[in-house]
C-alpha cells in the first residue's frame, strides 16, 4: 500500500501536437480507490501507462510510496495493472497465469501454489484453475485479470477500463465485487472508466478529465453538487443537467430568459454581483425539476414554459423532455403523469439546487468545495 | 424413428453426395501420384538400362542390393539427412532472428528491408546455385574472394572444399525469407497488450520471449519446419548447378543420386530403387512430422 503523488505531469506524444495529458497533479491517500473519468481520448489511458511505466513521462515526477520512480522499470515499480482486453496469456491455464509473476521472482513453490489457491478462494474462481482462457467466459476472465493482478500483492492497482467488455448484468455485479476487494485489500487503486455512473458508485474521489487536462477531482457527491463548470456539471449525472442561457435581472432579482423566469437565491446574489444586466448560463438537473400542477401552483413563483416534445416512461420515472424556449429542457417526472406529445407543460425547480455559470468560460459562479480546486494540497497529510 | 427406410435412405444419399465429391480429388490422386508409385516400384524389380534396353527380365532384389551396397548411396543419405536438419535450424534461427527485427516498431525503413530480406526465396533455384557459384563463391572473382582478400586471406574455393556446407549455405540463405515471412505473420499476430502484461509481471526480455512469445508461434514453428522438411529433402537445382554433387560424392544427396543413377548411368531400375528409398525417408521423416504436430495442436485446443 502505498501514497502516489503525480506530480504535474505532462505526457506529449512524438509528432502529437497537444499534450496527450496536460498537468496533471493529484496525491492520492494511502489505499485511496481513485477513479479516472472523460470521454474518449481524453488522457485516461495515457495516464495509467505512465504510472505503470509503460509510456515515458514527458515532464513532472511521479513518486510511489518514498521512491521517485522515475527511471525506474515497471516491474520494479511494485504495481500490477489489469486491461481492459485482459491481456492474459492464451498458452498458459488459469493457474499459470496468476502464478506467473511470483514463479519470475523465483518464489518457493509452496508459497506460490498458497497465493494461487488464496487468490482464487477471494475471487470464487477455484474450480477454473486448470483451464485456458479461452474456456472461460467474459466475467470469468476479468476474475482472472484480477487474480492475477492480487496474488502479487502490489502497492498499487491499476484498472483500466476492465468491465467495458461484459454485459450490463455481469458490470453491475463485478463492480460490487471489486468495491469489495478493495475494501478488503486496501491497495490503492486507480480505475479508470468512461461510464459515469460506475465512477459515481466505485470512486472515493473522482477525476474527471478533458483533453488532457484534469476538470475537477472530488468526492462523488461534492462532484455532483458543485461541479466546478459546465463539462463536468454535464457530465457527471443522467440524465444530463439543463443548461438555460438566462439574463440576470437586477431590478427583479430574477434569472431570465424566453420562456422561463426563477428567483435568485441570497447565494445567488454574491454570485451574480458582477453578472447583473448580463447572460450567465443556469444549469438545472432534470431530478430538480417538477411538473406544476392545480396542486403546487401556487407555492413556486420560479417557471419553465414550454410544450412536450418527448416522452419515455421509464418504469419508475418518465423522462420528458419540454422545449423552452430555444432550449430543450429535460425533466424527471413521475411515472403517472398524465402529459401527452404537444401538451403544453409548466416545471418548476428548486432555487437551491439552481448551478450558475460563467457565460464565457463556463466556470461555476458558486462557491466550490476546497478539494474540488485543482490542486490537491490537503490530501497529502490525510491518511485513510 | 417412425421412418427408418426415410431415415436410412437419407444418409444413403448423403454418403453418394460425399462420394461424388470426393471422387475427383481421388481420381486425380490415383493418376498423378499412385500410379507413377507403382510403376516406380515395378521397375525397381526390373532389369532396365538404357544402354542396354534388350536386356529385360525380373531383377528380384538385386537393384536394391547393389545401391545398398553402393557408397555413393550411403554417402546420398547421409548427406541428406545432413542437409535437411542444417537447413531446418540455420534457416528457423535466422529467419526467426530477422523476424523479430522486423516485427520491432523501432526499425527504421523495415517495410523496404523486410522486402529485401525477402528477395532470396523469389529467385529459381538454378538461378540460385549460379548465382552464387559464380557472383559469391568463385575463388578467382566471387564477391567473397575479394573480401577475403580485402583481409588479408588467400581465398577460400568453397564449392570444392567444403562443398556440402556451401549447399548448405546456399539453401539456407533462399529459404530462410520463407522462414522469416511465416513467422513474422504471427508475432505480430500477438497482441501487444500480453508482452506488456508479461513485462508489469516482471518478465525481461528474455523471458517474455520464453514464456510467451515462443509459445505461441509454435504453431507456425512447426508448419515452417514441416514445410521445409519436404523441400530441402528434394533440394536438386541448387546442388546440379553449384557443385554437380561433387567433388565425388561429397555434396550428393538422394535426389541427386537418383538423377546420377537414372541419366548418368542410365540404369532404371536402380534409380527407381533409390527413389523407393526416398519415399520410405519421405515418409518416416512425415510421419514424425504429423505426430509432432497433432500432438502440439492438440495440447493447444
Ligand atoms: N501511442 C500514441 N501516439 C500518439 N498519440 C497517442 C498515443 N496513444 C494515445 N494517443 C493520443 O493521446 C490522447 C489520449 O489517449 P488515451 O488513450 O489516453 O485516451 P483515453 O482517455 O484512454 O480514451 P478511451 O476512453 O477511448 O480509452 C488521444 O488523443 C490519443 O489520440
Ligand atoms: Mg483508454
Amino acid at each position: 500500500m502505498a501514497i502516489v503523488q503525480l506530480k504535474d505531469i505532462c505526457k506529449q506524444f512524438d509528432g502529437g501536437e497537444a499534450n496527450a495529458v496536460d498537468h496533471f497533479d493529484l496525491t492520492t491517500r494511502d489505499g485511496e480507490f481513485v477513479v479516472l473519468v472523460g470521454p474518449s481520448g481524453c488522457g485516461k489511458t495515457t495516464t495509467m501507462r505512465m504510472i505503470a511505466g509503460l509510456e515515458e513521462i514527458s515532464k513532472g515526477e511521479l513518486w510511489i510510496g518514498d521512491r521517485n520512480v522515475d527511471g525506474i522499470p515497471a516491474k520494479d515499480r511494485d504495481i500490477a495493472m489489469v486491461f481492459q482486453s485482459y491481456a492474459l496469456y492464451p498458452h498458459m491455464s488459469v493457474r499459470e497465469n496468476m502464478a506467473f509473476s511470483l514463479k519470475l521472482k523465483k518464489r518457493p513453490k509452496a508459497e506460490i501454489t498458497k497465493a494461487v489457491n488464496d487468490a482464487a478462494e477471494i475471487l470464487g474462481i477455484q474450480n477454473l484453475l486448470d483451464r485456458k482462457p479461452k474456456a472461460l467466459s467474459g466475467g470469468q476472465r476479468q476474475r482472472v485479470a484480477l487474480g492475477r493482478a492480487i496474488v502479487r500483492q502490489p502497492q498499487v492497482f491499476l484498472m483500466d477500463e476492465p468491465l467495458s467488455n461484459l454485459d450490463a448484468k455481469m458490470r453491475v455485479e463485478m463492480r460490487a465485487e471489486i468495491v469489495k476487494l478493495h475494501r478488503k485489500l486496501g491497495v490503492t487503486t486507480f480505475y479508470v472508466t468512461h461510464d459515469q455512473v460506475e465512477a459515481m458508485t466505485m470512486g472515493q474521489r473522482i477525476v474527471v478529465m478533458r483533453d488532457g487536462y484534469i476538470q475537477q477531482i472530488d468526492a462523488p457527491n461534492a462532484l455532483y453538487e458543485r461541479p466546478v463548470n459546465m463539462f463536468v456539471a454535464g457530465f457527471i449525472g443522467t440524465p444530463s443537467m439543463n443548461f438555460l442561457k438566462a439574463r440576470v435581472d437586477d431590478a427583479s432579482q430574477r434569472l431570465i430568459g424566453e420562456g422561463f423566469s426563477i428567483a435568485m437565491e441570497k447565494a445567488h446574489e454574491t454570485a451574480l454581483a458582477n453578472h447583473l444586466g448580463r447572460e450567465v448560463w443556469a444549469g438545472v438537473r432534470p431530478e430538480h425539476l417538477d411538473l406544476v400542477t392545480d396542486a403546487n401552483a401556487g407555492t413556486t413563483d420560479n417557471q419553465l414554459t414550454g410544450t412536450v416534445e418527448v416522452i419515455e416512461p421509464l418504469g419508475a420515472v418518465t423522462i420528458v423532455q419540454v422545449r423552452v424556449g430555444e432550449h430543450i429542457v429535460t425533466a424527471e417526472l413521475d411515472s403517472h403523469t398524465s402529459l401527452a406529445m404537444g401538451d403544453p407543460a409548466a416545471l418548476t425547480c428548486d432555487s437551491h439546487k439552481l448551478h450558475l455559470f460563467d457565460a464565457a468560460s463556463e466556470k461555476t459562479l458558486l462557491e466550490t468545495s476546497d478539494s474540488g480546486k485543482r490542486t490537491t494540497g490537503d490530501a497529502k497529510t490525510t491518511t485513510a | 424413428m417412425a421412418h427408418p427406410n426415410k431415415q436410412r435412405s437419407k444418409q444413403a444419399a448423403a454418403r453418394l453426395r460425399s462420394a461424388a465429391l470426393i471422387g475427383p480429388a481421388a481420381v486425380y490422386l490415383f493418376i498423378w501420384m499412385i500410379v507413377p508409385l507403382a510403376m516406380t516400384v515395378y521397375y525397381s524389380f526390373r532389369r532396365y538400362n538404357l544402354i542396354e534396353p534388350y536386356i529385360k527380365g525380373n531383377a528380384g532384389f538385386s537393384n536394391y542390393a547393389n545401391i545398398i551396397t553402393d557408397p555413393n548411396f550411403i554417402a546420398g543419405i547421409i548427406n541428406t539427412l545432413i542437409l535437411v536438419v542444417s537447413c531446418l535450424v540455420l534457416t528457423v534461427m535466422i529467419g526467426l532472428a530477422f523476424a523479430i527485427v522486423y516485427n520491432n516498431d523501432h526499425v527504421v525503413g523495415k517495410n523496404l528491408l523486410r522486402t529485401f530480406a525477402a528477395s532470396p526465396f523469389f529467385i529459381m533455384p538454378v538461378v540460385t546455385g549460379l548465382l552464387w557459384k559464380n557472383l559469391m563463391l568463385n575463388p578467382s572473382f566471387g564477391l567473397l574472394a575479394a573480401l577475403q582478400r580485402a583481409l588479408g586471406i588467400s581465398p577460400i574455393a568453397f564449392l570444392s572444399k567444403v562443398p556440402l556446407a556451401s549447399v548448405i549455405g546456399i539453401i539456407s540463405w533462399q529459404w530462410t525469407p520463407f522462414a522469416m515471412l511465416v513467422l513474422l505473420a504471427s508475432l505480430s499476430a500477438i497482441p501487444e497488450d500480453i508482452k506488456e502484461a508479461a513485462y508489469l509481471d516482471g518478465a525481461g526480455a528474455w523471458q517474455t520471449f520464453r514464456y510467451i512469445v515462443l509459445p505461441q508461434l509454435g504453431r507456425s514453428l512447426y508448419a515452417v519446419i514441416m514445410l521445409e522438411t519436404i523441400f530441402f529433402l528434394v533440394i536438386f537445382g541448387q546442388i546440379y548447378v553449384a557443385t554437380s554433387g561433387g567433388p565425388g560424392n561429397a555434396s550428393t544427396n538422394l535426389p541427386y543420386y537418383i538423377y546420377l543413377q537414372a541419366f548418368s548411368s542410365y540404369d532404371i531400375g536402380a534409380a527407381s530403387a533409390g527413389a523407393v528409398f526416398a519415399i520410405i525417408l519421405a515418409n518416416i521423416v512425415a510421419i514424425f512430422l504429423v505426430r509432432m504436430i497433432s500432438a502440439n495442436i492438440r495440447e493447444d485446443s
